[in-house]
């Protein structure tokens, strides 16, 4: 298979093994493309893309903008502090009106989970979901599994830890559809109070023990706390998360082999990581980041070969 | 229709022998030339003349670099088919060297326009010529001509030039494939 079984990528939920497989490979010859000395190909020439940022981020913008224009795409950004939403436009008047200036893709990232869903299923165009709420980051997960594969080949029967606030993470529920895909076993980490309730419907195993669980993975996420999202506290205190949940080199050179260690970004040094683990050989934090680049020029270059 | 052979493998043999002294006459000891196939197929070809070149002169050391044309194509989005990438692979610098671009069928000549550009992302070379084993000349859709030519075919729009080599399809040989209207 050459295409995707898809039109947009709204979530992982709605890729198969294929899929996954096909991004990968072409992420491969992508990541030849951006290590050349000129990182360009014009195969997205005639499509324009709007990136639209109605939530904060810093990599995930720079990653999209960066691939689009290494795609040779034209691109128009876009975030609601400073736009009309302000003024109390909705997002469907919002998303038709740059559509009607002929925008054939849009990356867009909301507040609110299934704010992507609702837009392709009422705007004519293609979604990619750059983060949807607390509910799925396709492109981070699609890249925290192309950096993992890099380094340790083969996910079949690996064991994936995920931890810290699972609850409000949409790169956790993303992972796990992810990871389970590719056949790997997913556990999920964390104080109770930020572990989802029906979490175990979704096939992973929940534990509160940090150190029992580090002693069982291949290879652990660190998410970070989303204090943005939080109402009310969700535990003590920061110390006390630290204390419990941090990772830190003691405990990374105390486990019976050496695990990877990985972080979406952005990272609370010494909160859920210190600066020792973050910037050890066991961590793949950067290459993640670079990776990025590679697959968010594969998602695009693939969703753009099924326009019109 | 049955597909009309249009070389067996001692016909392939002598081109693929003819367009290796060709090679050698023009480029000596390709000190300063280096052979680029364009995937998929013109890699095989590729791999048959350096295989040849090898054999006339065991000392000689020749690259060659692999060249994925997909993210260069003019037809992408314009073709039912999805494109699918394969791999570069060129790990020499080309700055300053004469390259033979190698592939196995000249047609539209869009190929070779994509691979000229795609050669430009890794530097620039003195000159580019191009080798085609067979080469359908009345249907070029730009001014593209090759240097070195196995054969000259005359074909229809909706007929196919097959390549066979024994590595992949059991047999060398070339068949002239009519496509059902």
């Amino acid at each position: 298979m050459s295409s995707l079984s898809v039109n947009h990528l709204l979530g992982i939920k709605y890729l198969n093994l294929n899929d996954l497989k096909l991004i990968f490979e072409t992420s491969d010859h992508f990541k030849e493309v951006i290590n050349r000395k000129i990182k360009k190909v014009p195969s997205l020439r005639d499509v324009t893309i709007a990136n639209l940022f109605f939530e904060n981020s810093t990599r995930t913008k720079i990653s999209f903008e960066l691939a689009q224009k290494r795609l040779s795409a034209d691109v128009v950004n876009f975030s609601s502090s400073g736009s009309s939403v302000s003024k109390g436009e909705t997002l469907i008047d919002t998303v038709n009106n740059i559509l009607s200036m002929k925008v054939d893709m849009v990356v867009i990232r909301h507040s609110s989970p299934g704010a992507s869903v609702f837009l392709s299923k009422n705007v004519d165009s293609c979604i990619i979901n750059a983060g949807d709420g607390t509910h799925e980051h396709p492109t981070q997960a699609l890249l925290d599994a192309y950096s993992l594969i890099e380094r340790i080949g083969d996910l079949k029967d690996r064991k994936i830890l995920i931890v810290g606030d699972i609850l409000h993470s949409r790169v956790a529920l993303s992972n796990i559809f992810t990871y389970q895909k590719l056949g790997a076993k997913v556990t999920v980490c964390g104080p109770k109070s930020l572990i989802p309730k029906h979490i175990e419907s979704l096939n992973v195993n929940i534990e509160t023990d940090f150190v029992k669980a580090l002693n069982q993975c291949d290879a652990v996420n660190m998410l970070r706390i989303q204090n943005e999202r939080m109402s009310e506290p969700y535990f003590p205190s920061i110390r006390e998360y630290v204390q419990q949940f941090g990772l830190n080199k003691q405990i990374l050179d105390s486990l019976n082999k050496e695990i990877i260690v990985m972080h979406p970004g952005p990272i609370n040094r010494g909160v859920e990581i210190t600066s020792e683990v973050a910037d050890s050989d066991q961590a793949i934090i950067l290459n993640q980041v670079e990776n990025g680049v590679a697959i968010r020029m594969a998602v695009m270059y693939l969703l753009a070969s099924k326009l019109y | 229709m049955t597909p009309k052979k249009i070389l067996n493998a001692n016909e392939l043999s002598t081109i693929l022998h003819r367009l290796c002294f060709q090679l050698i006459e023009d480029h000596n000891d390709f000190s300063e030339t280096v052979l680029v196939g364009i995937q998929p197929r013109g890699v095989q070809l590729a791999n048959r003349l350096l295989k040849l070149l090898a054999d006339n002169d065991k000392n000689n050391k020749i690259d060659l670099g692999l060249l994925d044309i997909t993210f260069f194509r003019d037809d992408f989005r314009r073709n039912e088919k999805s494109l699918k990438a394969s791999a570069t692979k060129l790990d020499f610098s080309i700055e300053n060297k004469t390259i033979i671009l190698i592939d196995d069928v000249l047609f539209t000549g869009r190929s070779i326009r994509a691979a000229l550009d795609a050669l430009q992302s890794y530097g620039r070379p003195k000159s580019v010529q191009l080798l085609a084993l067979i080469d359908r000349r009345f249907s070029r859709e730009l001014p593209i001509q090759p240097d070195y030519c196995g054969i000259q075919v005359d074909s229809r729009l909706n007929e196919k030039v097959k390549v066979n080599w024994n590595e992949n399809d059991g047999e060398d040989s070339v068949y002239l494939i009519k496509n059902k209207e």
